[in-house]
């Protein structure tokens, strides 16, 4: 089996079988608290999911909220850790796209809020020969209100919640083909808000 | 050896500490910093130490385990901090702690960082144990806390704490205003070596009798600050050079001053001869000394754990829910988050009810 953890949106858990057939899913749409959640969300799920070995943790790599985000990261990592297994980290977008193409006939994009007024916005078309959704333009953040001049007329998916199961069925893909389809670093999409202090403020006499 | 197997995960500042004990033994107290990270911003950015918590979380247990000697399958039970502290860097310590609790199917326990500051006292294993009641002064870049601790599980009261900056944060201040890098309490220590301390009186905060109705074990660094500067400016507009090592002392002094007045001041008002001092400021080495001989001349016994268990470390954390193991309490339900603001009379949080 494989778990699949994913905080970019809500917070979401799934178990599938090596072939992407489901055993559990468990989730919460809360786009906070993901710190409160995961823990009941992994157990429900495992006890759903029953009897047989884990043998891979996906994790979503976002793009999300960045501290929602790392949340479902840390949690996957600490479980792989637990059992000894590995991590096969997986951009959350990906899962979102295989979930649109039970619809989805022609090129779309899959549009995530990313706080600020942006949104992060991946563009697809159909699935390569893996069966991984494929991508037409890399992930990129715009301001919500110019989105639909980005995409100038490509059809626009929005998503609120993500399908941890969906995510676990790209991770399992990924694995069959052999392929990295992420790296380490979570997808964050932004530099942390700092700037370089400058010379100290007069306070006056 | 013995008591139960604890590992504990603390991510509330810029220390990703990953300890472990065996009840009040150590077995390791391992430590990722990024501090230098946050050297070029002049102070601890939220967001750059919660990304550097999670790059640091595996290879610090890695290590950890390595150097107990022990496989997480040996554990009793998983720790973590839930608060108080810096709520994003929080939150990857507690997603972690319960990816891994649930992974094991190990109890957790989430605990309260500023009484497992109190809680690394009892890893010394060559000092007598813990008397209690004792008067505790809690002071890092993050906290600055004077507590009242009847009992390290069960009672611990929060006399009085900062009302503005930390006094490592004011450290960190002044070194600035000082053109001195950070981390700013060795670089003010380092300028102070041959500085008068008592060339300039600086402000000592919250110490006038007015003040000390209300906040009479409270702390304020701010106006401190502001009179370090003001100094500083006064230098520039009079063309003359700021004698930086008695303004350097001359600070630290009021900083020392206020927080050992304060802390000899609690034991005195609560009966209490004793004062345990705990964080990453206790690192200097003038806080020590006058708490020393100050407490000395007041009949007041000083406990200080070593450096290494003083500044945020993981160890504290395990050791804290160790003692709570070993009093019989059950663990936490996995309903918790982080809270940054958490009451230091949270020793333990969200403790399962058993059926
Ligand atoms: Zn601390």
């Amino acid at each position: 089996m494989i778990l699949a953890v994913d905080t970019s949106l809500g917070t979401a858990v799934a178990l599938a079988d090596a072939d992407g057939a489901r055993r559990a899913e468990a989730a919460a749409a809360d786009p906070l608290g993901h710190a409160e959640v995961i823990g009941d969300l992994l157990v429900e799920a495992l006890r759903e999911a029953g009897d047989g070995e884990i043998t891979h943790v996906v994790a979503g790599m976002g793009p999300g909220p960045f501290t929602g985000l790392r949340i479902g990261i840390a949690a996957a990592r600490a479980f792989a850790l637990g059992r000894g297994i590995p991590v096969i980290p997986v951009p959350s977008h990906l899962a979102a796209a295989l979930t649109a193409l039970q619809t989805e006939t022609q090129p779309f994009a899959i549009v995530t809020d990313a706080r600020r007024r942006e949104v992060a916005i991946t563009v697809f078309d159909g699935v390569d020969e893996d069966g991984i959704p494929q991508i037409v333009a890399d992930t990129v953040l715009v301001k919500a209100a110019d989105a639909d001049a980005h995409l100038d007329g490509i059809h626009r998916v929005d998503v609120a919640a993500l399908s941890a199961l969906d995510l676990a069925r790209v991770g399992a893909r990924a694995l069959a083909a052999g392929r990295t389809l992420a790296g380490e670093e979570p997808l964050y999409m932004r530099h942390p808000d700092v700037t370089l202090p400058g010379a100290p403020k007069k306070v006056g006499t | 050896m013995s008591g139960p197997l604890v590992l504990g995960i603390e991510t509330s500042c810029d220390e990703t500490g990953i300890g472990i004990v065996r009840g009040r033994t150590l077995l390791s107290n391992t430590i990722a910093s990024s501090m230098d990270e946050h050297a070029r911003y002049g102070g601890v950015v939220p967001e750059v130490a919660a990304r550097a918590h999670l790059e640091a979380l595996q290879p610090a247990i890695d290590a950890a385990l390595a150097e107990a000697g022990v496989g997480l399958h040996e554990l009793d039970a998983v720790a973590v901090t839930s608060g108080p502290g810096l709520a994003g860097a929080l939150m990857v310590g507690v997603g972690a702690a319960k990816g891994l609790a649930v992974s094991l199917d190990k109890p957790l326990y989430a605990v309260n960082h500023l009484v497992g500051h109190i809680a690394a006292d009892i890893l010394t294993a060559d000092s007598a144990p813990l008397e209690y009641p004792t008067i505790a002064l809690l002071v890092s870049g993050g906290h600055t806390s004077l507590l009242h601790v009847r009992d390290l599980t069960t009672d611990v009261e929060l006399l009085g704490e900062t009302m503005d900056d930390a006094a490592g944060e004011a450290f960190d201040k002044v070194a600035r205003l000082l053109s001195l890098p950070y981390p700013g309490g060795p670089e003010i220590d380092r300028a102070a070596v041959d500085g008068d301390p008592d060339a300039i009186r600086f402000p000592r905060g919250l110490s006038r009798a007015s003040d000390l109705a209300a906040h009479r074990y409270d702390f304020s660094f701010s106006g401190l600050k502001t009179a370090v500067a003001r100094w500083v400016e006064r230098c520039e507009a009079d063309g003359v050079e700021v004698p930086l090592a008695d303004v350097a002392a001359s600070f630290r002094e009021a900083v020392v001053d206020v927080l050992v007045t304060k802390a000899l001041a609690a034991c005195a008002d609560l009966g209490v001869p004793r004062l345990l001092l705990g964080g990453g400021v206790i690192a200097n080495r003038r806080l020590r000394e006058v708490a020393l001989s100050r407490a000395e001349a007041a009949g007041v016994t000083v406990r200080i754990p070593p450096l290494s268990l003083c500044t945020d470390n993981g160890a504290m954390i395990a050791a804290l829910a160790a003692e709570l193991i070993s009093s019989g309490r059950h663990p936490s339900t996995l309903a918790f988050g982080a809270d940054s603001t958490l009451p230091v009379t949270e020793i333990q949080i969200a403790e399962a009810v058993p059926a």
